[in-house]
């Protein structure tokens, strides 16, 4: 028997975020109460996570019947700035990995440096194959990848399992 | 007779003797032993054949330079070829089989290559298998192939497991002998992230064997230190059985961990895959023996002297009881030493070297060993086993002065540093006169990033010969003092790279210097005189060092042959090119998981299940599966598509669009980037409006094609081709970063958050009605127009657009609700016989309304005039990208080869790709073409072949009758028509 399970997350809401990212932190710390994370970092709220992608761009993920509404709310406070708020909750799918060890068996698949890895960071990357990103989530990991290869990330992820388990 | 010895061998456990057999035969073993060393316990000394002229050949080394003892391990779908049975080790009921031989490896036919190889020299093949032309495809090569190669290929597919693991470290250290070991714990004292990794099961390397004295310990004990204090630190990881296999740019290291190929029961991955990204590497991977040049060095029973006292001591196992040592150097003299503490007997030392009275020469003439020196190997005599030896003046021509008893040799000829992590991204070298080696250049490193050599070499690696000189090497990379020792100076080496000096013809061809590919002294002397005079020409003519062993033994001596004979110094000729892996790699280990089900990412669509359940035949998108066709019972797929055609046509039809790419433009300037990204106007599009649209690229030519939506103001919707939703992202991306990076404009990808469904067919806006909730009569929507509402249960949006000519609607629905939507229009669409339709329906309804189909009418050579698309290319912009190119005079001429339609007289269909012939033959005596089909289809709509080309003046030669190339069949006469074959005023879409 592994210690490790791997979970298949019912949908989840998903906002990409683009524009300038001071005028992106104040709509987010306002409708999400989530502050602007430093680069390749997350801030977290009641109402979701908020994650740094690119030096233009976050993603904040909260619950799946949320999202319309905070789009809508962020927009709204963004105004006639130059910044896109878009719900892209089903472009993806996200992962949980719980367990003793889980460092070890992502690291099969991920070109990731866990014992650098801080509390609240994100990684964009790869998982075999296709693009992934990775966070902590309280004890567990989190994995994300795009919804067209959700069975392929699992199959790969339990293929990676010790055998036997 | 090689056997085992009473007593001895520091690695095997006499305790535990084990079965294993080879060639069907059941030989007895120890754990412990390789199963080198096991086969020569049993005295099977002949392992292998050579590969060329089939000689009885015996293992010479004792680690991973072995060229010979090549085996086949495992049965089934566990089989692999070329195994080194020096890197094998035993376990119970190992399954071994000699291989290169037949019938047997005692008596192997192809040995009779042997006795006629002067008629195989270097570069053989390429001189005689030349005519007859046709011969060598069905004559030469089957046979050559068929008495060359190495092991058999496996029969059955891999069953073992592999994987890959990535890891992250500051100092990298490859090789787990003392000089490593010294870097590990110099190293592990700063903090830092240390890997050490060893290719053997065991740590410390020779110096165990050769018995060093280091911080008054011997070697042994130091070595068990080290290791226990290793263990205990934190930030050390030690991994042997893993070889350090390659150097790559960025600090990026491979190595290759063997999991199970010591164990009886193996479960889990058979090999691992370190990924590893390093700070810096310490290469101390020590050195490898060299062999000397004697007529008949290959016979059974010649072996490196380092390999010949490693199985005394690590197994308790001797070559033959009378041995006679041949050297150029002091280290053969230990061999010497284990052999008569061993109770063998050494009748003699043959040293090249005039006068040698180390401590090391003395110690041994001391023991009333009889040495020779200032002489030679004339000849080696025996056939499948050493019986003796002739022994002549190196400085002569090989007169043989004596012939001496022996069943064993013990050659040295001097020892090479391992540089190959070294050399694999860079590092230079250095020709050491005295020392007869190359050596690491440490002012000429690889070098990262940074500018900064990211390799150091450590220990014999570095060139160090003695064990307080590998010490003080190892501790210095690693920037600590190393542990007391003392050696004592040894009288330095005489290079010999031919033994004697003067030796002829017939003696040279019985020299061998590559003993895996059968490469001797007189090939690579060929190789010079015929004019391949640099060594990586001489390399390829001779193939000496092409082997599975990649000349780890014979390239040194090899290009001092090339030199001598070119009258060259060493350094001039230089190395042929280390590249990795250090060692041959199993694909299946590069490969990972990458295998079965997992072989590649496989995208599906929110639909994909139903397809499948429904019986789709796949067809591959990039990495999508799209539904070719969907066959019911005993149907045909061109009867399935022929049906899924008729229907939509007749009735309604319904396709899983899901994977065509979907772009989001959005920004104060989206305007502006439309405008330049399309060949059209679309910052005039109307919010609620939607418009066709050409992409290119810069030089004019077509890459894209697609329907955009305004959606607002600022936002625009792109519709791309399923195989361009990256490429075009990426493509706009690239322009906004670099070229436009002041341009207020987003791009969001969002092909994937919305599930597409087209309804097509007379009968779509009826299934729409049902399911209720928005207004979709024409009036409402009319065609190229879209609306967001709620169809039923679902939020859409809905896109009046149709590729089939039909009164279709496209309506896109979050992901998560895409298959509940398409089950829902299913239901709903059931009275009206609602059928799924695949990527082939799609394809012939489109070229019935003749549409292009970018990958079928473009080609990366197109541009959109060729395809009768000028009213897609707005006169009134400024610019587009494209523009210029399109401009250029190539793109004007009058007989460009452009769209039309064709028609075949007799109703058949052309054939796809088919080359309109034209008259007369090129300068090539080719015949001339005039044009070529692009698409073509049996139209169920119109009963006949229906195809779209490209034609020279095509749409000016309206009527005209050409013909087209038939494979095997005279070709077919067709008629240039108009490419739109159906309802050319689009009544059937407008309603």
């Amino acid at each position: 028997m592994s210690d490790i399970s791997i979970t298949v997350r019912p949908p989840v809401g998903m906002i990409t975020l683009r524009g300038d990212m001071t005028a992106l932190g104040k709509a987010t710390k306002k409708v999400a109460a989530c502050a602007l994370p430093p680069m390749r970092m997350s801030t977290a709220s009641d109402t979701g996570r908020l994650m740094w992608m690119s030096p233009d761009e976050l993603m904040l993920v909260c619950d799946h019947s949320d999202a319309d509404r905070l789009v809508a709310d962020m927009t709204q406070v963004l105004g006639t700035a130059f910044t896109t708020v878009i719900n892209v909750s089903d472009a993806r799918q996200i992962f949980d990995i719980k367990g003793i060890d889980t460092e070890n068996l992502l690291s099969k698949l991920m070109p990731v440096n866990f014992d650098t890895f801080a509390e609240t960071e994100v990684r964009r990357t790869r998982m075999a194959q296709i693009p992934a990103a990775i966070w902590r989530e309280g004890d567990r990991w989190r994995v994300m990848c795009f919804r067209s290869v959700a069975l392929y990330a699992e199959d790969v992820l339990r293929n990676a399992m010790p055998v036997g388990a | 007779m090689s056997r085992r010895l009473r007593t001895g061998g520091r690695l095997i456990d006499r305790s535990k003797p084990i079965e294993f057999t080879f060639d069907g035969r059941i030989l007895r073993g120890y754990i412990g032993d390789t199963l080198a060393s096991a086969l020569l316990a049993d005295g099977q000394i002949v392992m292998g054949r050579s590969f060329k002229y089939h000689r009885p050949r015996s293992v010479v080394g004792s680690g991973p330079e072995e060229p010979n003892a090549l085996m086949q391990i495992g049965e089934g779908a566990h089989f692999e070829p070329n195994q080194r049975a020096t890197m094998q080790p035993l376990y119970d009921g190992l399954v071994a089989h000699s291989q290169n031989a037949w019938p047997s490896l005692a008596f192997d036919v192809g040995r009779i290559n042997d006795f006629g190889s002067r008629f195989l020299p270097a570069g053989f093949y390429y001189k005689t298998f030349i005519h007859p032309r046709a011969f060598w495809k069905h004559v030469f090569e089957p046979v050559i192939r068929r008495a060359a190669g190495l092991g058999a290929a496996p029969t059955e597919a891999d069953g073992d497991r592999y994987e890959h693991q990535y890891a992250f470290c500051d100092t990298l250290i490859v090789g787990g002998g003392i000089a490593g070991l010294t870097a590990a714990l110099g190293s592990a004292k700063t903090g830092e992230r240390v890997i050490l990794v060893e290719q053997g099961a065991t740590w410390g390397g020779r110096a165990v064997v050769d018995g060093a004295t280091i911080d008054g310990k011997t070697a042994a004990d130091w070595v068990k230190n080290a290791i226990e204090e290793l263990e205990k630190k934190d930030n050390v990881t030690m991994i042997n059985r893993c070889e350090g296999s390659g150097v790559y740019d960025h600090g990026y290291v491979l190595c290759t961990e063997n999991l199970t190929g010591h164990l009886a029961a193996k479960t889990g991955p058979r090999e691992r895959l370190w990924r590893i990204r390093v700070g810096r590497v310490i290469t101390a991977t020590g050195a490898i023996e060299r062999p000397l040049s004697f007529a008949g060095n290959d016979v059974p029973g010649v072996m490196l002297a380092s390999a010949l006292r490693d199985y005394v001591v690590n197994h308790g196992v001797s070559m033959g009881e009378r041995t006679v040592v041949v050297t150029n150097n002091d280290d053969a003299y230990r061999t010497a030493k284990v052999l008569i503490e061993a109770g063998l007997r050494v009748p003699a030392i043959i040293d090249t070297r005039q006068a040698v009275d180390s401590t090391m020469v003395k110690e041994i003439k001391a023991l009333g060993v009889s040495v020779h020196t200032g002489r030679a190997i004339a000849k080696v005599h025996g056939n499948a086993k050493v019986t003796a030896v002739s022994i002549c003046l190196q400085s002569g021509d090989g007169t043989v002065l004596q012939e001496i008893r022996c069943d064993a040799v013990a050659m040295s000829g001097g020892w090479s540093p391992v540089v190959h992590l070294w050399s694999h991204c860079g590092g230079k070298l250095w020709w050491d006169e005295e020392r007869a080696m190359f050596r690491p250049d440490p002012d000429q490193p690889p070098r990262g990033a940074d500018g900064k050599g990211f390799v150091i070499t450590a220990g014999m690696a570095s060139g160090a010969l003695t064990t307080a000189e590998v010490l003080d090497d190892a501790a210095e990379a690693a920037g600590i003092d190393a542990p007391p020792c003392e050696s004592s100076p040894e009288a330095p080496i005489l290079p010999v790279w031919m033994m004697p000096e003067g030796a002829d013809h017939a003696l040279r061809s019985k020299m061998w210097l590559d003993y895996q590919n059968d490469v001797k002294v007189s090939d690579v002397r060929l190789a010079a005189q015929e004019g391949f005079e640099s060594v990586e020409h001489a390399k390829r003519y001779t193939t000496l060092g092409m082997a599975t062993d990649q000349g780890k033994l014979s390239n040194i001596n090899g290009l001092a042959i090339l030199a001598e004979r070119l009258d060259a110094t060493i350094p001039q000729v230089g190395t042929t090119t280390f590249r990795p892996p250090y060692t041959p790699t199993t694909i299946g280990t590069l490969a990972g998981e990458a295998r079965g089900a997992i072989f590649q990412p496989l995208r599906r669509t929110p639909i994909h299940d139903w397809n499948e359940a429904h019986g789709a035949f796949w067809e591959p998108v990039g990495q999508w599966r799209r539904a070719y066709c969907f066959p019911q019972g005993s149907e045909t797929h061109a009867e399935a598509v022929s049906r899924e055609v008729k229907n939509t046509r007749q009735s309604l039809g319904m396709l899983d669009a899901s994977t065509l790419g979907k772009l989001i433009v959005r920004g104060p300037d989206a305007g502006r980037l439309m405008d330049m990204l399309y060949t059209n106007m679309m910052s005039t599009l109307k919010p609620g409006r939607c418009r066709y649209g050409l992409m290119c690229d810069e030089n004019g030519f077509l890459i894209d094609d697609g329907v955009v939506a305004r959606i607002d103001d600022q936002t625009w919707l792109c519709h791309t081709t399923t195989g361009g939703a990256d490429r075009i992202h990426g493509w706009i991306e690239d322009w906004l970063q670099c070229e436009w990076w002041d341009w207020k404009v987003h791009v969001v990808n969002v092909t994937e958050q919305f599930a597409q469904i087209a309804v097509v067919g007379p009968n779509a806006r009826k299934v729409l009605e049902k399911l209720g909730g928005m207004d979709v009569s024409a009036e409402a929507l009319p065609f190229m127009a879209w609306t967001d509402g709620r169809l039923g249960d679902f939020a859409v949006r809905v896109f009046r657009i149709s590729f089939s000519g039909e009164l279709s609607y496209e309506i896109a629905v979050p992901a998560s609700q895409g298959l509940a939507l398409w089950t829902a229009l299913m239901e709903a669409g059931a009275e009206f016989g609602a059928t799924p339709y695949g990527t082939e329906a799609l394809h012939i309804m489109r070229a019935e309304k003749g549409f292009i189909m970018i990958g079928d009418e473009t080609d990366g050579t197109v541009i959109p005039q060729d395809l009768g698309l000028d009213w897609a290319i707005s006169k009134k912009k400024d610019d587009y990208l494209g523009k210029r190119g399109q401009a250029r005079s190539e793109f004007q001429k009058p007989d460009r080869w452009k769209l039309v339609g064709l028609e075949t007289l007799d109703g058949s269909a052309l054939e796809d790709g088919a080359y309109a012939v034209g008259e007369g033959v090129n300068d090539n005596g080719q015949a001339i073409v005039q044009g070529r089909v692009t698409s073509t289809y049996m139209s169920p709509t119109l009963d006949r072949g229906i195809a779209m080309g490209l034609v020279e003046r095509g749409p000016d030669r309206m009527g005209e009758v050409i013909r087209f190339t038939r494979i095997g069949q005279s070709p077919v006469e067709a008629r240039i028509v108009d490419p739109v074959f159906f309802d050319r005023e689009g009544e059937k879409s407008n309603v």
